[in-house]
């Protein structure tokens, strides 16, 4: 095949985008900035190890069904995981969610990283409550009665019937995981491709009338610290004065 | 120990002696705020873990990054 064949073919084209935008060094990084070493830059990857937990546990509960998880030692197991799962997913989220509200991490042009993960946040709730939904105990009908009204005074339960089972279970299953999942993707992407965000400048003294103005908000590289100003020469000794 | 028709094991009954939860939710009430005690417990662990991530130091193996 041709040169020209090949710059026609979509396959090349995609690839050349994907690499574009994508670096392979981008993607998969040697190193990391030095800010990044603080426990607070831990909890999205526990976010996605969570996320990886709650998908496994869930893929085998729906092979084996509702008599098995309610039935059986080991189906009660994996029912636990996928539960405690979900806790800690909303619990270390959240937790990400805070320390990257509190350090403004939409600065230096992350504004689609940012609004992908409070997006993803937004499906998991829903994705959550038809879970509950679809334990099939009392619990679950207990939670859909009392949610039946709530949605039905938002309008919403026209097509979105929490006490029909079936389509609970579908959105649980298929719709909503997918969505998170691709969310995180596509948020992971974001954070390789522009960086983690870096912390605000840290002054060593305390900001007074006379101090310094904060310097401007910096993405990546790490900000370093700007070099020393040229020293003037030593003025020329002074004659001493006679009596 | 038989509760209906499934007999509890001696952990389990163990267990709930220490965290009975054969009752009622605990519910905490402040003006219009009204939250149930094991929801208040698990958002004040998470601001202590918040904390903790911020002021404890990261272990870095001598090794800093670029």
């Amino acid at each position: 095949m041709s040169t020209r064949a090949e710059k026609r073919s979509w396959t090349t084209r995609t690839r050349e985008i994907a690499v574009g935008a994508m670096p392979p060094e981008r993607l998969l990084p040697d190193e990391q900035p030095s800010y990044v070493a603080s426990w607070i830059y831990v909890f999205g990857v526990l976010t996605i190890a969570a996320l990886i937990m709650i998908v496994l546990s869930g893929v085998v509960l729906a092979l084996k069904g509702p008599a098995w998880w309610h039935y059986t030692g080991i189906g009660h197991f994996i029912n636990s995981v996928h539960l405690w799962a979900v806790e800690l997913f909303f619990f270390v989220m959240v937790v990400h969610l805070w320390g990257k509200y509190w350090m403004a991490a939409w600065r230096g042009g992350r504004t689609r990283t940012w609004m992908t993960g409070a997006v993803c946040f937004l499906i998991a709730v829903p994705t959550a409550f038809t879970g509950y939904l679809s334990q099939q105990n009392f619990d679950a009908q207990w939670i859909a009665t009392q949610a039946k009204d709530g949605i039905n005074a938002t309008g919403a339960g026209a097509f979105f019937n929490v006490l029909n089972f079936g389509q609970m279970y579908s959105y649980h299953i298929l719709l909503l995981p997918v969505a998170v999942v691709a969310l995180v993707i596509w948020h992971v992407l974001l954070v390789r491709r522009h960086g983690v965000v870096p912390p605000f400048p840290v002054f060593a003294a305390a900001p007074g009338p006379q101090s310094t103005p904060p310097a401007p908000q910096s993405t990546l590289p790490a900000p370093q610290p700007p070099p020393d100003p040229p020293q003037p020469p030593p003025a020329p000794p002074q004659p001493q004065a006679k009596p | 120990m038989a509760w209906g028709h499934r007999r509890l094991s001696v952990e389990t009954v163990l267990l709930g002696a220490i965290i009975n939860l054969n009752h009622p939710a605990h519910v905490v009430h402040w003006h219009f705020f009204q939250m149930s005690l094991a929801n208040l417990v698990v958002i004040v662990v998470m601001i202590v873990v918040f904390a903790a991530a911020i002021a404890l130091p990261f272990p870095t193996h001598g090794r800093g990054g670029s």
